[in-house]
């Protein structure tokens, strides 16, 4: 587990250093930006996805879906970060006594 | 340059950096909760320091995933910072050791904030500013939240595990609603990515999907890369916005 975090945390930093070293050209060209800018929105989608409906290798409906239908109503409602999570936390906690 | 306009700038960079620095208890209690011990989350938040990144490192964990895959989803969402840093080498203009230490601080909110200012000395103040403060919460706040974690029961523990989806939803949301760049393909490639993710769950190593629904991203930049060459620079969102996340 050190050895991921401590290179997870190394390649972090080298990241963010290349980007106040190197020449613009080569970060950009505008298809790269692009995919740099569009990249988060696929990966957080899937975290979103794999973690809300998934249990080790199999899609498996729970506690958490209540939790993150709560989330999503929480954030139209434009509530700020800690209060989306406490609403989640909360609903997924009540979720998981009513059904479990 | 005058007092009132560095205090200003002062001012916006403390609130911005302990506002957002507190989200640091969600990720304390994520990580410990994905098998992390306090030290580990607390070496994450002191040395990687990027917060979208740690919570991509230690949901990947918390799904089953492995090493490889959890480390290259969090890096690929760290690229994001590279940009960051080529939109502020100009304004900030530091050399030598300064520019090394700085580049530890350059992520999502610190740019969005210095990247207002047009001065050298106003953006380095509200880099500096936000950067610390920031910095010094995120770290405290991890502690905290990780330590709180460790004596949850199981009902706390369903909580948390509905809290790390939540958390990732807070941060995808700013993508997906009106006023966000490149809405309609960031829509696009957000369900695509949720898609590929889903369907490859059965078949692939746990996190080996994370890393493969960055290729969702695909969907956007075949149908509209004539639209990029017209973008002014890296879009940054205006961290006073209604959907602040962490760093």
């Amino acid at each position: 587990m050190w050895i991921v975090v401590i290179s997870a945390a190394v390649g972090a930093y080298l990241l963010k250093l290349a980007g106040l070293s190197v020449p613009p050209k080569v970060l950009e060209r505008p298809l790269i930006r692009r995919a740099v800018e569009l990249i988060p929105a696929a990966l957080l989608a899937a975290l979103v996805a794999v973690n809300a409906l998934t249990t080790e290798g199999a899609i498996v409906l729970d506690f958490r879906l209540a939790a993150l239908a709560a989330a999503a109503i929480a954030l139209a409602l434009r509530a700020p970060f800690l209060v989306v999570l406490v609403v989640a936390g909360g609903a997924g906690a009540l979720g998981y006594v009513v059904a479990g | 340059m005058t007092i009132s306009e560095r205090r200003g700038v002062v001012r916006d960079g403390v609130g911005l950096g302990a506002a957002v620095g507190l989200y640091g208890v969600a990720f304390g209690a994520t990580a410990t909760a994905a098998g992390l011990s306090v030290w580990q989350a607390s070496v994450l938040s002191l040395l990687m320091f990027t917060g979208a990144s740690q919570f991509a490192l230690v949901g990947v964990l918390a799904a089953g995933g492995g090493p490889f895959a959890a480390v290259g989803s969090a890096l690929l969402l760290g690229t994001r910072n590279s940009i960051y840093g080529l939109r502020l080498a100009d304004v900030l203009s530091y050399r030598g050791w300064r520019r090394v230490a700085a580049a530890h601080w350059v992520i999502d909110e610190t740019t969005a904030i210095t990247a207002r200012e047009t001065r050298p000395e106003l953006a380095r103040l509200a880099f500096v500013s936000s950067g610390s403060t920031l910095f010094l919460f995120w770290n405290l706040s991890t502690v905290a939240g990780a330590l709180g974690a460790q004596s949850f029961g199981p009902v706390l523990q369903a909580a948390l595990g509905s809290v790390v989806p939540a958390a990732f939803l807070a941060l995808l949301w700013p993508r997906l609603v009106r006023g966000a760049d490149l809405l309609r393909e960031q829509r696009i490639v957000a369900l695509g990515g949720a898609v590929i993710a889903l369907a490859l769950t059965p078949v692939f190593a746990p996190g080996l999907q994370i890393i493969a629904a960055a290729l969702a991203v695909l969907l956007a930049i075949r149908t509209g890369s004539h639209e990029a060459e017209a973008e002014a620079g890296p879009q940054v969102k205006d961290p006073r916005g209604d959907s602040g996340g962490p760093a």
